[in-house]
């Protein structure tokens, strides 16, 4: 899960440029614009990752992260010139035209990305002595997936694919992720509602 | 920019400057009275352009040269559209032999600029200005504000680099929105790789036909086309004849030009168009 967000992360900061570049052209500023709100996107997307781990930690939650950034990558796909255009009309200087186009089109996605590392922690930590081994684990995954994602998107997938069909995968994807964790989080709930039936049928 | 033809053409000239800039290394050297203009030459890339000091009008490059071949179908536009300063040969060029025409150039890197203005005899004047800016947002704009070009060269690629973004389908109908009904696209592109075929099928989707244009002597291709049909041969080579003596002075052998001019179709046209959803031009040029 780790893995395919981080992937995901880079996939489509890698495609950034690409979707920039019609309008506010491929000089050193869009790509410093499209990294820098990146980051920004992660840093908060970490902290409210972080807060809301604290409260009832649960796979529904963890599964809404993956899906809520597939709904939110949407726009990128569908709207993008629809986005970019009156920016482009408004802001004459193109840094700050790809600053804010960054904006409007990767700061939801990509913090709704960044909250998946914390949580994913909590949910692992069983227990304090070994929460910052799995916090390492768990960075080490979702950084290996984002040097594919980047290696992946740069080198083979825009030679193969056009950007709308690389972005379409990276949301199915995501959507299947989350399936898979509302899944897995309802065997755990129904073997845990059996064990407790079988240990109450056994006090009866 | 010149790629691929200074492979025979060994620089050991003396360094006389140096200068970092955000997109590259530009150096300038200089044997006898050749100085030459090179980008990045720690990485081994010979690209360049040079002048003659002591005989500054003469263009020195083939591919230089034949960014004039356009002349044959528009040979007094009024408006001119430069993408791509490098030392600055072709806008001068165009100052020189066509003084009251406005000309625009637009070159993304303010270092190149200045390199030209120092070392390769480059001005401003009243009738030519220099936008430092991308040049797609820049055409974008010009659509905008509807101003139109005669003559528009695309000279944008440079050998270790070549912006994706202005070989789609897309930037060249932004380009055809900003050329006027009988200018003339002039653009260097490349000869090699598989790259020639993608650029191909993408002009010619766009344009229809075009004029391919490669000498023997130089490693690139100058596609030459405009909005309607293009001019007969017999056109072109009474054009060539009005035209040649205000050419001679630059070196530019106008009269060869119509016979190099073909619109045989040499490419693979099963090769995808590049589009802006799908424009992988620094990949295919080493396939």
């Amino acid at each position: 899960m780790a893995f395919i967000s981080g992937f995901c992360i880079m996939t489509i900061e890698m495609l950034g440029a690409r979707i920039l570049s019609p309008y506010f052209g491929g000089s050193l500023s869009v790509w410093g614009s499209i990294i820098t709100i990146f980051m920004v996107a992660l840093a908060m997307g970490y902290l409210i990752g972080g807060r809301l781990s604290t409260q009832n930690p649960n796979a529904v939650t963890f599964a809404i992260f993956f899906i809520g950034a597939a709904v939110f990558s949407l726009p990128v796909i569908l709207f993008a010139d629809a986005i970019m255009e009156p920016i482009f009309l408004t802001i004459e200087d193109p840094r700050y035209g790809s600053l804010f186009a960054s904006i409007f089109l990767f700061f939801i996605p990509t913090s709704i990305l960044g909250m998946i590392s914390p949580y994913s922690v909590r949910l692992m930590v069983e227990t304090h002595e070994h929460s910052g081994h799995m916090a390492g684990l768990l960075y080490f995954i979702s950084t290996i997936g984002s040097a594919a994602g980047t290696l992946g998107t740069s080198f083979y997938f825009v030679l193969w694919f056009e950007v709308n069909q690389i972005l379409w995968s990276a949301v199915v994807a995501l959507i299947a992720t989350g399936c898979i964790i509302l899944l897995i989080g309802y065997a755990q709930t129904v073997k845990l509602v059996k064990q407790t039936r079988h240990y109450e049928n056994k006090q009866a | 920019m010149c790629f691929i033809t200074l492979s025979s053409f060994p620089v050991k000239g003396e360094t006389i400057h140096e200068e970092r800039s955000k997109y590259r290394d530009i150096t300038v050297t200089q044997v006898k009275d050749r100085r030459c203009l090179l980008f990045n030459v720690h990485r081994g890339d010979r690209n360049q352009t040079c002048v003659l000091i002591d005989d500054p009008d003469r263009l020195v490059f083939d591919y230089t040269r034949m960014s004039f071949a356009g002349l044959l179908l528009e040979s007094e536009p009024e408006r001119i559209l430069i993408i791509g300063l490098g030392g600055g040969s072709i806008p001068l060029t165009f100052s020189d032999l066509l003084p009251n025409t406005r000309i625009d150039v637009v070159e993304i890197d303010e270092a190149v600029v200045k390199v030209a203005k120092e070392f390769f005899f480059f001005r401003e004047t009243e009738n030519m200005k220099v936008t430092i800016e991308d040049g797609r947002p820049f055409i974008k704009r010009a659509a905008i504000r509807n101003e139109i070009y005669d003559y528009i060269v695309l000279d944008a690629f440079s050998g270790d680099y070549i912006p994706e973004h202005m070989l789609t389908r897309e930037f060249l109908e932004e380009v055809k929105r900003i050329l006027s009904p009988n200018g003339v696209l002039v653009a260097n592109t490349f000869s090699t790789s598989r790259l020639y075929d993608h650029e191909s099928v993408t002009y010619q989707r766009v344009f229809n036909e075009f004029y391919n244009f490669r000498l023997p002597t130089s490693g690139n291709r100058i596609i030459i086309t405009q909005l309607g049909s293009l001019p007969p041969r017999g056109e072109l080579v009474a054009e060539a004849r009005r035209i040649a003596e205000s050419l001679e002075k630059y070196g530019i052998p106008i009269l060869d030009y119509p016979r190099r001019l073909s619109t045989r179709i040499d490419w693979d046209m099963s090769r995808r168009i590049l589009t802006d959803q799908y424009s992988p031009g620094n990949l295919l040029r080493d396939k």
